[in-house]
């Protein structure tokens, strides 16, 4: 839809606005870049396929959500933002380790389920509170990441690249999927 | 100094005005010179990112941090953005001042923001053209809606304006295509508003510069309906300066175009009290150039424009040409928006849509027409559309996990948001000014803004957020929510006014053919001249407006009165 005429009413899914650069959390950018390693990545693949499993479609690891996670964060986040994001990895691994007395990589699916909810009502309830939680940057780049990759768009959204005429009273039934793009 | 080259007519700018000014003199047979500041964008070959979707850019079209390092100004709305990257302005070369927050958002390229434009296509109305009167508020247009009418007529059938017939006498019908449709849920919408309000508020069809049925005489093929016209559109669907206009002038073989062209000054005769060329630095190479003409159009857009007039014939005018009405870059106006309402639409959810539409709905003005009276004058229209929910939404009490994903992978519900787009009244202290201590890349000086939206604007968009609400809630709405965004001057991107066209050049900068009432072989027809803003978009208006002054000085010069 065209740019302008639309307002933004959807809440997000994680109920706060795209994080990544605004205004939203830029203080003293002192720091340095933090890269991403390839654990890094790993690690972030396993908890965006948890968000967002393969089932009779694909999942996020599929799309390679981790690695574009990594891009994501390192050009468009803020270095403060960055820091945040860098930071809550090592926090996730802390108190996954404190939890379970293993790494996300060891647990079992149902652990991880367990986990990753948990903390995304952690995080639902910070945004709440009008804090910040590095779980909804995760999340949210989980989604974003996912839901515009060829895979999510083509295999699990659709897309018509040339739709060539414009029907507005489509018939629509339960199951049917959605566009990837407007 | 190098030689100096005569052409009948120098057009400065290769915009939506311009590439008009080039189609038309050339068109008559006039050896045309079309100077462009920027680089040259070839039409269809030269859109990188035409093919392109999502998943085809490194962050999905989100802007990175070094894409708002080279943008503070762009970066403060939407038009920052991976897919258009390299479309805009570089700020760094160009600079301007902001005595008072100016959010000025150029194109400098062939096309112009022609590339870059909303599309909305509406003619002002007669009403608009008498409100100056009326209100005795600035100055009187020096013509009515009669003048215009014929020449909105002919633009429209050759740009290609899909929309419908209203029968509306504040927005005037024209020679549409058919329009590009409503869906259902909109539809049934502009139903129910109809028969709440009586027939007083409308919701119809936008009237849109996207073609539905192709001009082959034109080479182009009808929308595909892939709503990616910013980044060029490869069938030609919308109308552009690469699309229509130049191809048109360039047929005619009459027409040399020169990008990468600065042009730093109107040359003055003060004898002659004519214009007698334009003088140009080469933005690659910085060598000044000197080209003759017999007839010059400024439409550089509306800043740029009076910009040029501010540096030219400044031995006789300090303040430059055609400041001699002390308007010149007075009177700056634009479209204040960023304010509406939204909601949720129960039902319809056996209803899809198939497609991507350029454009969704129109609700023309209802305020101040007729005997009604607001606490402020003039009025606003909204622009919106209807859609189900996409994957960027919440679903209640899902976290994570397969039964979430398969949630998001189907539409949502019905949605409709609307923004309005309001009038801003002319006001001589809304200035631009040159800023002589600020030079850009080429040692020139640059533009200071001192702009600001006042009362009247300001009690217009409390009606702008509370109508909004109150028509959707009319319509059975659910969840009605409005907003404003707030807004700083130029976000509208339709700067107008800084040339106001008059009857008299005491208080204006133009005659009613847009002419500089000081050099009457310079013509300025783009938003520069504009005498009052009407609250529609206002870029049908310079098509029309630059066809009819190419009419008029054509005719001028056959009769002698320009040399």
């Amino acid at each position: 839809m065209n740019r302008r005429e639309l307002l933004k009413l959807i809440a997000a899914a994680t109920g706060t606005a795209m994080i990544g650069g605004s205004a939203l959390l830029s203080g003293c950018a002192t720091q340095t870049p933090t890269r991403f390693s390839a654990q890094n990545i790993a690690l972030l693949d396993e908890i965006a396929e948890t968000i967002l499993p393969r089932t009779d479609t694909p999942g996020a690891k599929d799309a390679q959500v981790g690695q574009f996670m990594s891009v994501f964060v390192t050009d468009c986040y803020t270095l403060d933002e960055q820091a945040i994001f860098h930071k809550g990895l090592m926090t996730f691994e802390d108190s996954c380790k404190k939890t379970y007395g293993r790494s996300f990589m060891k647990l079992q699916q149902k652990e991880r389920e367990e986990f990753v909810n948990q903390l995304d009502r952690a995080a639902k309830a910070d945004i709440a509170a009008g804090g910040i939680h590095y779980f909804t940057m995760i999340k949210q780049l989980t989604l974003f990441g996912f839901f515009t990759s060829e895979v999510g768009g083509t295999q699990v959204l659709r897309h018509v690249p040339i739709p060539g005429r414009f029907d507005g009273n489509m018939a629509y039934k339960v199951g049917d999927r959605g566009w990837a793009t407007k | 100094m190098s030689t100096t080259q005569h052409f009948d007519a120098i057009v400065v700018g290769s915009g939506i005005s311009g590439g008009w000014a080039a189609k038309e003199l050339t068109e008559k047979g006039l050896k045309v010179l079309l100077l462009e500041r920027g680089r040259n964008i070839e039409h269809i070959k030269d859109y990188v990112n035409a093919h392109k979707e999502p998943w085809d850019y490194p962050h999905r079209g989100r802007p990175t941090q070094e894409m708002q390092r080279n943008h503070p100004v762009l970066k403060r709305d939407f038009v920052l953005n991976e897919e258009t990257y390299g479309m805009w302005a570089n700020e760094q070369e160009s600079p301007y001042v902001e005595k008072k927050p100016f959010d000025w958002f150029r194109g400098y390229h062939v096309g112009g923001r022609s590339l870059l434009w909303g599309r909305q296509s509406y003619r002002l109305s007669p009403l608009d053209f008498e409100a100056n009167l009326r209100e005795g508020i600035a100055v009187d247009w020096p013509i009515r809606y009669a003048d215009m009418a014929p020449w909105y007529d002919y633009v429209e059938r050759f740009a290609g304006i899909a929309g419908s017939l209203e029968g509306l006498d504040h927005l005037p019908d024209g020679q549409f295509l058919p329009p590009i449709e409503l869906n259902i849920v909109e539809k049934d919408v502009a139903a129910r508003i109809k028969k709440a309000f009586g027939g007083k508020r409308l919701l119809i069809n936008s009237r849109t510069a996207n073609i539905t049925q192709p001009k082959p005489e034109q080479g182009r093929v009808n929308c595909q309906y892939r709503n990616k016209c910013w980044l060029g559109c490869p069938f030609g669907a919308y109308f552009s300066t690469q699309s229509s206009t130049l191809p048109a002038a360039m047929k005619t073989g009459n027409l040399t175009l020169r990008p990468f062209s600065i042009v730093s000054q109107v040359l003055y005769d003060k004898d002659k009290k004519r214009a007698r060329g334009v003088e140009v630095i080469d933005a690659e190479t910085n060598q000044t150039y000197e080209f003759t003409a017999n007839v010059i159009f400024l439409n550089a857009s509306s800043f740029n424009s009076t910009w040029i007039l501010m540096n030219s014939a400044t031995d006789i005018w300090p303040d430059g040409l055609g400041s001699s009405s002390g308007e010149l870059g007075h009177n700056v106006m634009d479209h204040h928006f960023r304010v509406g309402a939204g909601g949720l639409v129960e039902g319809y959810e056996d209803k899809y849509y198939f497609g991507r539409r350029p454009a969704g709905f129109y609700i023309p003005r209802f305020r101040n027409l007729g005997d009604e009276k607001r606490s402020y004058v003039r009025g606003f229209g909204y622009q919106g559309a209807a859609s189900r929910q996409d994957w960027n939404r919440d679903v209640a009490e899902m976290g994570v996990g397969a039964d979430f994903k398969n949630a998001l992978a189907e539409p949502g519900a019905w949605n409709i948001g609307m923004t309005a787009f309001g009038e801003m009244l002319p006001h001589h202290d809304n200035r631009i000014y040159l800023d002589k201590n600020v030079k850009d890349k080429w040692g020139l000086p640059v533009l200071g803004m001192d702009v600001e939206i006042r009362e009247n604007e300001l009690a217009m968009r409390k009606d702008m957020q509370q109508d909004a609400i109150e028509i959707l809630e009319a319509a059975g709405v659910k969840n009605v929510g409005g907003a404003d965004w707030g807004y700083s001057p130029g976000m509208g991107i339709h700067e107008m006014g800084t040339a106001r066209m008059g009857r008299d050049p005491k208080t204006s900068v133009l005659n009613g053919f847009n002419q500089v009432w000081d050099a009457p072989n310079v013509f300025v027809t783009d938003g520069a001249a504009m005498t009052s803003a009407s609250c529609v978009n206002p870029s049908l208006t310079y098509m029309a407006m630059t066809a009819r002054a190419v009419d008029h000085a054509v005719k001028e010069l056959k009769r002698g009165n320009l040399s």
